[in-house]
C-alpha cells in the first residue's frame, strides 16, 4: 500500500464507470437472460376515463406460447394498492391505485390487463387478441376547470378533484409578517399567473423488470434509482417478508426523479413470477414509457409580490393548482410542497403566503421530475422579479441585489422557515457578470431596440438557491413524509489492504464510483484505485435511501467521511497498541501512523494485517477495521448562483435562439470537478428544454398526443447552445465535506434564465410573459398580441 | 429464413423471422447487449451500428437484410486491451454519464470522422443531431468528437 500523494478531493478523476459504458459491456435490466425466463407484457387503455364492462381474455389464452392471461378481476385480491409515502394532510383524499384497472381506468395508459408468453413477441401477439369493452366517462383535463364548481369528477367516489390543500403562511409559522396584509397595502403589486407545462423524464433507458422468484426468496432487477425504497414498498404492497427479497438496480440509463417510484409494472412483474415460479422479464417501449411513467411539472402558479417604489419586496403570496394525475405515487401529492420553501428564494422577503391545492385529473400521474417543486418555485420568483423590475424600471439585476441576502448576513433564517448555512449572492454574481458581457449586451440591445432590427436581443437572469441533500430525517417527518432522509455507508478493509465501499446510493449516471472512491482514497490514504464502490443491491448494500434531490454526496457522501473516520480511528487503537503509544501521540498522514516526535511508524496496511490476524491487539478490541455510519443531516444544502441568458428572438417568426449562456454555480466543496460541470451541463440541457421545447400535450379525450420521440421534442446537439461555466466555492457549514450538490442545480436555474431573455427581448414590444415552451408559434402569438 | 452476418468480426449463421429487427437479432440471438434500444420511433439513435462500414440504426435495419454483409458495432471497436481513439475521447472528455446512448453516440461520432476527419462545432452537432443524450447537454460530446479527430490525424 502507497500512499497518495496528490490530494484526491477537487481533481476531475476521470470515471471508473466508463471502462464499461463505453465498450458495451454493461449490465442493462435488459440484458439480463435467465433460464425458462418468460416474458411480460400489458395492455394499456386507450381512453383516458371509462368503466370497464368486459375484458375478453379467451381468444389470447389459446395462442401459441401463452401462459398466462391476466385482468384486474382476477388480481384484485392480491395486487394490493401502489404506495403514495407523502400525505401530507392529515385529511389528504388518496384514491386506491391499482397496478391493473378492476373496474375503471382513470389515464390514457392505465394498465388493464398483462400477458406472460415464451417469447416477447408471442406476448405482444396476445395482447392484439384482447377485447376490453369501455363505457366512456367524462374526462378531466383542465387544472382549473377540475376545481370549479359541478365539475366532471375523476374519483366519483371522493365527491371533489381536490386531493388536498397545503398551507404556509410566515405569519401563523411566526417566521415572518401577514403577506395579504402587505399586498394591501404595498406601493406596488405585480401579479402573474405562470404555467408549468407537463413534462416527460425521458431517461434514455425505458424501464425494465425481471424477477427470479426463487426457490427461497425472490430476486428483483429493476432500472430504478430507488432499490431500497423498492424493496420495502413492494414487500408492504404484496405483504412479501421484506427479507424474503433481493432488490438490485444494475446499470441504469439515467433518472431524473423518472425512475424514483413504485410501478405497477414492478408489481406485476413480481406477482406473475412467484404465480409462475418461473422468472419473468418486463421491458417497455418508448411509447410505453411517455404514456405510462411519471410526468412532471403540471402547475398553475398565481404569484403576488408586493414592493415599496425603491424595489424593496414586501410581500410575496402564492397560489397553487398542482395537477397529481390521477392517482398518487409514491411521492406525487409533496412535489409541490418542495417548493414551497423555495418561492422566497434568496431573498430577505418579509412576508409570505404560499397555498397549494393538488387536483386530480384523468391523465398519468405526475411525480419527481429532476428539480422536484423547486424548479417550478424558482421559475416563479425569478420570472416576477423580472417584472417586477420592469414595472419600476430598475435592471433586474439591482432589484435582486436590492433584496438578497447579503454574504455577511449568513446564517440566515428565511420567511420560509429555513435557515441557509452560507452562500455569497454577489461573488457569483459579479463573476456571471463579467464571463457574460452584461453590460456589452445592454448596450446591444438598446442599438437593436432602437434599429427596429428585425432580430431583437433578450437578457434572462436567474439567480437562484435550493434546498439540497434531502433530507434532515426530523424535517421530513415534521411535513409528513412517510421515510427518513438519512444516509448510510460501510467501509469493509481487506487483508491486502484494498478496500470495499457499500454506500446506501444509487448512482445512475452521476460517477458516485469515482467520487466515492476519491474520497475514501483521502481519508484513508490509499490509492483510489485500490477502492472498489458497492451499490445498488439490497443484499449487499443492506441500509440505503437511494439517490434523488441531489442527496447522494451530502448526505452519502458524508456517511462515507464518517464510515472512513471510525475505520481511522480503530486503527488509530490499533497502532497504538503496537507501536506501545497512547493513541493521543498517533498522527496519521497519508497513509502512515507516527508516534508523534519519534520516528517510530506504521503504514495503514501493516496495521490491516494486524487487525486482521488478531494476533496482538489491545483488551476489548474486535479483530479487523470494517466500520459503518449512517448520516442524518441537520439540515438541508443550499447551492446556489447566477445564470444570464442572452437570446435572439426573430420577431417576424418567432424563432428563439440562445446567443450565450453564462452560469456561475456555488455548489460548495467539489469532490470532482469534472464530474461536476457535466452536471451542471445535463442539468442546463433540461431546463431549457422545459423553456423552449418540452411539452406533454393531451387531445381532448385525455390521449396523449407527444407520446414519442418523433412528437416529444427532447433536445439533439443542435438544439442547445454552448455552455459557459464557472463556479464560486463557498463550503456548506452542514456537513464535513462542505458540499451542497449540483444534481439539479442547472435545471432550477436555467429556464427562468431562458424565458426572461425572452420576455426581455420582445418588452419593449409590448410581451409581458410568453408561455413555455416558448416555441415559434407562441412568440409570434404574444407579439401579436394573442394568447401566448 | 437463413442469414450469415459477420459482427466484430465472427460469423454467424442464424434462421430469423423477417420480421426481426437487426438491433434484436443482435441482441437477443447473438447476446451483442452491448447494443440498446432507446426508442420505437428511431430518433434516438442508442441502437446505431455499422453496417459494411456506414452507420445505420439497428432498430430500422431488418435481420435479413444484413445478410452477407458486415456489422460493427461497440463491442467491436477496441482492438485488443486497446480502445479506439473515439472511446478514448469519450472517456477523456466527460462524454458519458448514465452511458445508455453512449454505443450509438460512438459509432455515429466514428462515422461522422470518417466523414469529415475534422469537423467543427458545428459539424459535429450536425453530424450528431440524430442521436439524444439526456444527461450530457452535449458540451462534452463535442469535445470529445473534436478530440477524437486530432487523436486519429494525429495517428494518421
Amino acid at each position: 500500500m502507497t500512499a497518495a500523494v496528490e490530494p484526491e478531493v477537487g481533481r476531475a478523476r476521470r470515471r471508473k464507470e466508463d471502462a464499461r459504458l463505453i465498450t458495451g459491456a454493461t449490465r442493462w435490466t435488459d440484458n439480463i437472460r435467465l433460464p425458462g425466463m418468460l416474458h411480460l407484457a400489458v395492455l394499456r387503455s386507450p381512453v383516458a376515463h371509462a368503466r370497464i364492462t368486459s375484458v375478453d381474455t379467451t381468444e389470447a389464452v389459446r395462442l401459441p406460447g401463452v401462459l398466462e392471461v391476466l385482468t384486474g378481476a382476477d388480481l384484485a385480491a392480491e395486487q394490493g394498492s401502489l404506495p403514495c409515502a407523502w400525505p401530507i394532510t392529515e385529511d389528504m383524499l388518496a384514491p386506491p391505485a391499482p397496478s391493473i384497472a378492476v373496474d375503471e381506468v382513470n389515464f390514457a395508459g392505465e394498465v388493464v390487463a398483462a400477458v406472460v408468453a415464451r417469447t416477447p413477441e408471442e406476448a405482444q401477439d396476445a395482447l392484439a387478441a384482447i377485447d376490453v369493452d369501455y363505457e366512456d366517462l367524462p374526462v378531466v383535463l383542465d387544472l382549473t376547470a377540475a376545481v370549479a364548481d359541478g365539475a366532471d369528477l375523476v374519483h366519483p367516489d371522493l365527491g371533489t378533484n381536490k386531493s388536498a390543500t397545503w398551507v404556509f403562511d410566515s405569519a401563523e409559522a411566526g417566521t415572518g409578517g401577514d403577506a395579504t396584509a402587505a399586498i394591501a397595502e404595498a406601493e406596488v403589486v405585480v401579479e402573474r399567473t405562470f404555467r408549468q407545462q407537463r413534462l416527460i423524464p425521458a431517461f434514455m433507458e425505458p424501464r425494465s423488470v425481471v424477477v427470479d422468484p426463487g426457490p427461497d426468496s425472490a430476486t428483483l432487477w429493476s432500472a430504478t434509482q430507488v432499490p431500497h425504497i423498492l424493496r420495502w414498498m413492494l414487500s408492504a404492497v404484496l405483504g412479501i417478508p421484506e427479507h424474503k427479497l433481493r432488490v438490485i438496480a444494475p446499470d441504469v440509463g439515467g433518472g431524473f426523479g423518472g425512475k424514483l417510484q413504485v410501478t405497477p409494472e414492478e408489481v406485476l412483474t413480481l406477482l406473475v413470477a412467484r404465480r409462475l415460479g418461473k422468472p419473468v422479464k418486463w421491458t417497455e417501449s418508448r411509447t410505453e414509457s411517455m404514456l405510462s411513467g411519471h410526468h412532471g411539472r403540471d402547475q398553475l402558479q398565481r404569484i403576488t409580490v408586493a414592493a415599496r417604489r425603491d424595489g424593496t419586496v414586501t410581500g410575496l403570496k402564492v397560489d397553487l393548482l398542482a395537477d397529481m394525475g390521477a392517482y398518487l405515487r409514491l411521492i406525487t401529492p409533496g412535489v409541490p410542497i418542495l417548493g414551497a420553501f423555495m418561492y422566497n428564494a434568496i431573498y430577505k422577503f418579509p412576508a409570505y403566503r404560499f397555498t397549494c391545492t393538488n387536483v386530480f385529473t384523468n391523465k398519468v400521474p405526475t411525480d419527481a421530475y429532476r428539480g422536484a417543486g423547486r424548479p417550478e418555485a424558482t421559475f416563479a420568483i425569478e420570472r416576477i422579479m423580472d417584472e417586477l423590475a420592469a414595472e419600476l424600471g430598475v435592471d433586474p439585476l439591482e432589484l435582486r441585489r436590492r433584496n438578497w441576502i447579503r454574504h455577511d448576513e449568513f446564517p440566515f433564517t428565511t420567511v420560509a422557515g429555513l435557515t441557509y448555512d452560507t452562500g455569497d449572492y454577489e461573488a457569483a454574481t459579479a463573476r456571471a457578470v463579467e464571463l457574460f458581457g452584461y453590460d456589452e449586451l445592454r448596450a446591444e440591445q438598446a442599438r437593436r431596440r432602437a434599429d427596429h432590427d428585425t432580430v431583437q436581443l433578450g437578457i434572462g437572469v436567474s439567480t437562484y438557491t435550493e434546498m439540497c441533500g434531502l433530507a434532515p430525517s426530523r424535517v421530513l417527518g415534521a411535513l409528513r413524509y412517510g421515510a427518513g432522509g438519512w444516509e448510510h455507508a460501510a467501509i469493509r478493509v481487506l487483508p491486502t489492504g484494498k478496500v470495499e465501499l457499500i454506500t446506501g446510493t444509487s448512482p445512475h449516471g452521476q460517477g458516485h464510483v469515482t467520487a466515492w472512491s476519491q474520497i475514501v482514497a483521502d481519508r484513508l490514504g490509499v490509492p483510489f484505485e485500490d477502492v472498489e464502490v458497492l451499490h445498488g443491491d439490497t443484499r449487499v448494500a443492506h441500509r440505503g435511501m437511494d439517490s434523488y434531490g441531489s442527496r447522494s454526496l451530502a448526505v452519502g457522501g458524508t456517511a462515507v467521511v464518517l464510515a472512513a473516520d471510525k475505520v481511522l480511528a480503530k486503527a488509530r487503537t490499533v497502532a497504538a497498541h503496537l507501536m506501545e503509544c497512547s493513541p493521543d501521540d498517533v498522527e496519521f498522514t497519508a497513509g502512515t501512523f507516527a508516534v508523534r516526535g519519534t520516528a517510530t511508524s506504521m503504514s495503514l496496511g501493516e496495521v490491516v494485517v494486524a487487525a486482521h490476524v488478531a494476533h496482538n491487539l489491545p483488551d476489548g478490541v474486535e479483530p479487523g477495521l470494517d466500520a459503518e455510519a449512517t448520516f442524518d443531516p441537520d439540515n438541508f444544502s443550499y447551492p446556489h448562483g447566477t445564470h444570464l441568458c442572452a437570446v435572439e428572438v426573430d420577431t417576424e417568426t418567432g424563432r428563439v435562439v440562445i446567443r450565450s449562456y453564462v452560469c456561475v454555480d456555488d455548489v460548495g466543496k467539489v469532490v470532482n470537478p469534472m464530474i461536476v460541470e457535466g452536471q451542471v451541463h445535463g442539468g442546463l440541457a433540461q431546463g431549457i428544454a422545459q423553456a423552449l421545447f418540452e411539452e406533454a400535450v393531451h387531445d381532448e379525450g385525455g390521449t396523449l398526443t407527444t407520446a414519442t420521440l418523433a412528437d416529444y421534442l427532447l433536445p439533439s446537439a443542435v438544439d442547445l447552445p454552448w455552455f459557459t461555466t464557472d463556479r464560486t466555492e463557498t463550503p456548506a457549514d452542514t456537513n464535513p465535506l462542505g458540499v451542497k450538490g449540483v444534481g439539479e442545480a442547472g435545471t432550477i436555474a436555467s429556464t427562468p434564465a431562458v424565458v426572461n431573455a425572452v420576455v426581455d427581448a420582445l418588452r419593449h414590444l409590448g410581451v409581458r410573459d410568453v408561455e413555455m415552451p416558448c416555441t415559434p408559434m407562441r412568440v409570434w402569438k404574444a407579439l401579436r398580441g394573442g394568447a401566448a | 429464413m437463413r442469414i450469415t452476418v459477420t459482427v466484430d468480426g465472427v460469423n454467424y449463421s442464424d434462421e430469423v423471422e423477417p420480421r426481426t429487427l437487426l438491433v434484436h437479432h443482435l441482441r437477443d440471438r447473438l447476446g451483442k447487449t452491448g447494443t440498446v434500444v432507446g426508442c420505437d420511433t428511431s430518433n434516438c439513435g442508442a441502437c446505431t451500428v455499422h453496417l459494411d462500414g456506414r452507420s445505420v440504426k439497428s432498430c430500422s435495419v431488418l435481420a435479413v437484410q444484413a445478410d452477407g454483409r458486415a456489422v460493427t458495432t461497440v463491442e467491436g471497436l477496441a482492438d485488443g486491451g486497446e480502445l479506439h481513439p473515439v472511446q478514448q475521447a469519450f472517456h477523456e472528455n466527460h462524454a458519458l454519464q448514465c452511458g445508455f446512448c453512449t454505443p450509438g453516440m460512438i459509432m455515429q461520432a466514428i462515422d461522422l470522422l470518417a466523414e469529415d476527419p475534422d469537423p467543427d462545432e458545428d459539424a459535429v452537432r450536425h453530424g450528431l443531431e440524430g442521436n439524444l443524450c439526456r444527461c450530457t447537454g452535449y458540451q462534452n460530446i463535442v469535445h470529445a468528437v473534436r478530440d477524437a479527430a486530432r487523436r486519429l490525424g494525429g495517428t494518421r
